[in-house]
Formats: C-alpha cells, sequence, structure tokens
C-alpha cells in the first residue's frame, strides 16, 4: 500500500509476502495439520483394510469427543496461564448430581428426572468450576495445586453421595436427550461428533472475536499489563475455570449415556488425553497464545494413534512409547518453531 | 492555572515501608511537570496512586478538576483521562500490534463482540500518522514482541494519545532507548504540550527531564523535596541541586545558602 503512494512500483514479491505472511501466521495450525495427515496416510499405508472402511471414523467421531469436549474449553485456561487438574473428578461430580436428582425424582416421573438430573448435573460442574477459579484467583493459589485439591474433594465427595455405586442411565434413552447427545445424524454422523464441532466453533469465536477472547490472551501474555490497562484479570480467570466446569459436567453426562451407565470411577483416564490435545496442540504451558483449531486436531491426532498402531500389526505395547514420542517431538517442533518466527 | 489533579496530604505504607509521607503534588492544565527522584524515592508509588491501581492510605485526598474522588481504580482513571506509558511492561509480547493499541479498550458492540476491521484500520492509521511506521514489515498484525525499543515506546505513546488523554505520564520512557530513539521520545512529549494536554514525565536522566518540563519536582524518601518552575533553574544549578538531596535528603541548606 504504503509503496504504492510512494510511487514506487509494487514488487512481484508483494504477493509471495501476503503467502509468507500468512505461512507465518498460521505456522502451528498448519504444522499439526501435517503431523495429522502424515499419521493418517502412514496407517492408511500399513493397514488399509482398516483405514479405508468408514467404521475406524465412526468410533473416531464418538470416542473423541469424550476428552475432546473438555480440551477444548481447557484451551482458554491454558492461554490464560493456568491450569486445570480437576476436570476428570467434575465429570463425575457433575454425574453425582444428576444421581440424586434423577434417584428423587424417578418413582414419580422419570422423565422430569432425566432433565432435571441434567440440569443439575450442568450446575454442579459450574460450581465446582466456579470454586477453582476463586480459590485460584481471590486466594492466590496456584491452580496446579488447588485444582489438584479439588480433583481428590470432587472424587470424594462423589464417591460418598453416591456410596460407589453405579447407576443406570436407560430412562434417558426415553427423553429427546437421547437422540440430542448421543444420536446419529443419518445413521453415519455421532452427535458427539458434531457438539465437539459447536463447541469448537462457539469457543473458537469467543477467544477471538469476542471482548472475553481479547482479555483471555492479554491475561495470559502479561497480567500484570493487563491489570494497568484494565483488564479484569480476576473475573477472566474465574470465567474460564467455570466454563471449562460446565463443559466437564457435559461430557460426563455424554459419556454415561454413551456407555447407558454412570460409572463413580468416570473421569478418571480423561486427564492425561486432555491435557495433551491442548499442549500438543500448540498451545503454550507460558500462556498467551494457542488455538481451538489446534487442541480439536491434536484431539484426533492422539484418538488415532492407539487403534492405528493396533490395526499396523504391532502390539498395543508400542502405543505409549509412540504416543510420548509424538508429543514430546511435536511440542519440541513447536517451540523451535515460536523462537525462530518470533 | 487550574489545578488538573490534585493530591493532597499522600501517605503510603507497604508493610513497615512508608513509600510516600504526606506528599502534595498537583498537575496544572497543559503543563509538563517533571518528577526526579532516585530509585526508592516514591515516584512509581505516587503514580500508581494517581492511576487507581494502588489506594493512598487513609487522610489522602485527590481531586480532578476540583472534583474529589473517593475509591479511585484502574478502569475509572482511564476514564477521567488518566493515562500511564510504561516503559516495557505494559505490552502483551505475543498478541498483534492492534490487540496492543486496544488492550482493556477494544472497540466492540453491545454484545461484546469485537470489531476487529475497524481496530485494524485505525491501528493502520495510527501507524503512519503517529507511530511513523514506514516499514513494510510491520503491519497492523505483527506481533510486538519483535519491536524495538524505540518502537514499542511508540506504540504505548501512541495508544496514550489516541484515547483523547488528559494526563499522560511516562513513567521512564527514556530507558533503554537509543539515542535518536530517545529523541523521538522527547518530541512525543513537546507533542503532548502541543496538543494542549497535561503530562508528567518520571526520570532518572534529569538532562531528558530538564527541556521538556514545565516545572520539575524532585521526590526524596517518599517526600517532596522542592520543585521548581523551569524557568528559575539552570540545569547546572539543578545538577548542583539534586546531589545535595542525594547527600542530605533536603533542599533547605541549599535555599538558605542561596537567601
Amino acid at each position: 500500500m504504503n509503496s504504492e503512494a510512494e510511487g514506487r512500483p509494487v514488487s512481484p514479491v508483494a504477493g509471495r509476502g501476503r503467502l509468507a505472511r500468512f505461512a507465518r501466521k498460521y505456522a502451528m495450525q498448519i504444522a499439526i495439520v501435517c503431523v495429522l495427515v502424515l499419521l493418517w496416510a502412514f496407517f492408511l499405508w500399513r493397514s488399509p483394510q482398516t483405514f479405508a472402511g468408514y467404521a475406524i471414523y465412526n468410533s473416531l467421531m464418538s470416542t473423541t469427543p469424550y476428552y475432546a469436549l473438555m480440551a477444548i474449553p481447557l484451551t482458554l485456561v491454558i492461554i490464560a496461564k493456568e491450569i486445570d487438574l480437576s476436570f476428570g473428578s467434575i465429570m463425575a461430580w457433575g454425574m453425582a448430581a444428576y444421581d440424586v436428582v434423577f434417584l428423587a425424582l424417578s418413582p414419580t416421573n422419570p422423565s422430569l428426572g432425566v432433565w432435571l438430573g441434567f440440569v443439575a448435573c450442568l450446575l454442579a460442574g459450574l460450581l465446582a468450576g466456579l470454586l477453582n477459579g476463586v480459590i485460584v484467583v481471590r486466594l492466590g493459589i496456584p491452580s496446579l495445586v488447588a485444582t489438584l485439591g479439588t480433583q481428590y474433594f470432587w472424587r470424594g465427595v462423589v464417591l460418598v453421595v453416591t456410596n460407589g455405586q453405579g447407576l443406570g442411565m436407560t430412562p434417558v434413552k426415553a427423553t429427546f436427550l437421547y437422540p440430542a447427545l448421543v444420536g446419529r445424524i443419518a445413521g453415519l454422523i455421532p452427535m458427539q461428533f458434531v457438539w465437539t464441532i459447536l463447541f469448537a466453533v462457539v469457543a473458537w469465536f469467543f477467544l477471538n472475536r469476542h471482548k472475553f477472547g481479547a482479555h483471555v490472551y492479554l491475561t495470559g501474555d502479561n497480567t500484570e499489563s493487563a491489570k494497568l490497562m484494565g483488564v479484569d484479570v480476576a473475573r477472566t480467570k474465574i470465567l474460564t475455570f467455570a466454563i471449562v466446569g460446565a463443559a466437564a459436567a457435559f461430557a460426563g453426562f455424554v459419556v454415561s449415556e454413551g456407555v447407558l451407565f454412570l460409572w463413580p470411577t468416570l473421569g478418571q483416564g480423561a486427564l492425561l488425553n486432555t491435557l495433551a490435545s491442548v499442549f500438543l496442540g500448540g498451545t503454550s504451558v507460558f500462556g498467551g497464545t494457542g488455538s481451538i483449531f489446534g487442541t480439536f486436531v491434536a484431539a484426533f491426532i492422539i484418538a488415532i494413534i492407539n487403534p492405528g498402531i493396533v490395526a499396523a500389526g504391532w502390539t498395543a505395547y508400542w502405543t505409549q512409547l509412540i504416543y510420548g514420542a509424538i508429543i514430546v517431538v511435536s511440542i519440541s517442533v513447536q517451540a523451535l518453531l515460536r523462537r525462530r518466527l518470533t | 492555572m487550574a489545578d488538573l489533579v490534585r493530591m493532597r496530604n499522600i501517605s503510603k505504607t507497604f508493610g513497615e515501608v512508608a513509600a510516600l509521607r504526606n506528599v502534595e503534588f498537583e498537575v496544572g492544565s497543559n503543563e509538563i511537570v517533571g518528577l526526579l527522584g532516585d530509585n526508592g524515592a516514591g515516584k512509581s508509588t505516587l503514580v500508581k496512586i494517581l492511576t487507581g491501581y494502588h489506594q493512598a492510605d487513609p487522610g489522602g485526598e485527590l481531586y480532578w478538576k476540583d472534583q474529589k474522588i473517593d475509591h479511585l481504580s484502574v478502569a475509572k482513571a482511564r476514564d477521567l483521562g488518566i493515562e500511564v506509558v510504561y516503559q516495557e511492561r505494559a505490552l502483551a509480547d505475543l498478541q498483534s500490534l492492534w490487540r496492543n493499541i486496544f488492550m482493556g479498550r477494544e472497540l466492540c458492540n453491545r454484545w461484546g463482540i469485537l470489531d476487529t476491521e475497524g481496530m485494524r484500520s485505525t491501528t493502520q492509521r495510527l501507524m503512519s500518522t503517529q507511530m511513523g511506521f514506514t516499514s513494510s514489515a510491520i503491519t497492523p498484525d505483527s506481533v510486538v514482541g519483535t519491536f524495538s525499543g524505540g518502537e514499542r515506546q511508540g506504540v504505548a505513546i501512541t495508544r496514550a494519545l489516541h484515547f483523547q488523554a488528559e494526563l499522560i505520564i511516562l513513567d521512564e520512557p527514556t530507558m533503554g532507548l537509543s539515542v535518536t530513539e530517545t529523541k523521538k521520545c522527547l518530541e512525543f512529549v513537546t507533542g503532548i504540550k502541543q496538543a494542549g494536554k497535561s503530562a508528567i514525565f518520571i526520570d532518572h536522566n534529569i538532562f531528558h527531564v530538564h527541556p521538556v518540563a514545565d516545572r520539575i519536582v524532585v521526590l526524596d524518601r517518599g517526600t517532596v523535596a522542592g520543585q521548581f518552575m523551569k524557568d528559575q533553574v539552570s540545569l547546572d544549578q539543578l545538577i548542583d541541586m539534586l546531589s545535595l538531596v542525594a547527600r542530605t535528603g533536603t533542599l533547605q541548606a541549599n535555599n538558605r545558602s542561596a537567601a
């Protein structure tokens, strides 16, 4: 623009410059998509009979959301330079609230019990998330420690409330909640996947096109300057924790409904997959940068590894080794990319 | 000259440390006040009270255009038109230029949805008219972490001017700047005067403060050690006085000997 105004001809490099700028700006996202495509191509080559059929994608689309639904909002917490370890327990705590409400109402009106139980589940999750935020922000306890504590606390509450007993979820099948949350569109696309996309789009919008997201980035990037410039850092952080809490409760409901049974151990395996999705997706542990798109793609990278290895004919013993290697290599490459680009 | 800001009997203690003791301080309208003092003299604390970041101890009073202000917050101070340019610290390094310009005051509609295009184009305009960024390598989407010290200072000052601040506080703006960047920064300060605004210019470096300030206030160990109109004091006299303050903590000896 400037060079034109000054009467100099626009060089042909300008077009390439824009491409280079695009590549630079979205380097992380491009890199993560490349990793997914390479992995997929490798597995397709090793075991076409599995990866050329629809069944594997059907199963990926229905199981990945179990942690992707939490990884997406968790990205906001990490961008704000905090961490949450308690969401796995909050999944179960939300369902404990469902359990209590449903059992109270089921003798008279089971479907009302399901609906109110669902609402209670979301509210319980929101409350637990708010509590995390308040402990971290108002008491100034590092989130790693605070949420390690609430992780045990909520798990304990679940065990006490449910007495360690599970609960059948079949009554949900009679309500609209069942097709809405775990049904299939045209018998092909699982609703869990649709909800994950919805979560991602909404989270992306609020992160990149809303004041709240702008404040999340500023809070994580430079808390001090954000405060000096009038950003309500405390409210922003509490809100991110609250959103993760509500999302965890939602995910807990979806998982329990998917298997039609509520296990008191619900969410115990969720921690590592969820955190790995966020970090593998290019969100910096130092706060201030990260993308919802990266988290979304990374969740599927993590999902594809296990079936891919088994289908490729190796023993599942290799899974963890390769899983760990891919994560370490990817985040190292990201760190190098980040250093070179900024 | 009507006072834009008047601070009366301001004290501030942090635990057992008294950072400020009964300070009286004012800034006139369209006046550039140089605030000098050693490390720990209380310059930054005074400024942070004025911007609502710290609250003064009970008994202190703050007037803005003769209106008494209670419980000043950062947001309230910005609404009044008090803007601070902090060296380095006030930029978010990993964010783009436009997000930094509009930090904490994003353009958005009433649902909070950002006007990203509006912010980008305003930033683009400010870059050529105010910041003097001509390099095509810098766009509104450039990340400010890659900028030089002078460029960052330009961003911070432009941000303050853009939001119609009436009082701009520059907290050691020349620290770490090269000679030409410092010159540019001082030009910004004279620009503030010409635009009819007021400024508080905090610096260690008397050679930077003296040429641009109308009045110079010297703080020492939490109290006002003395103040001078610039035309009443030459640079050499000022240096002598400051070294006296540094030794004795007061200007009294000097005043008496001068009289």
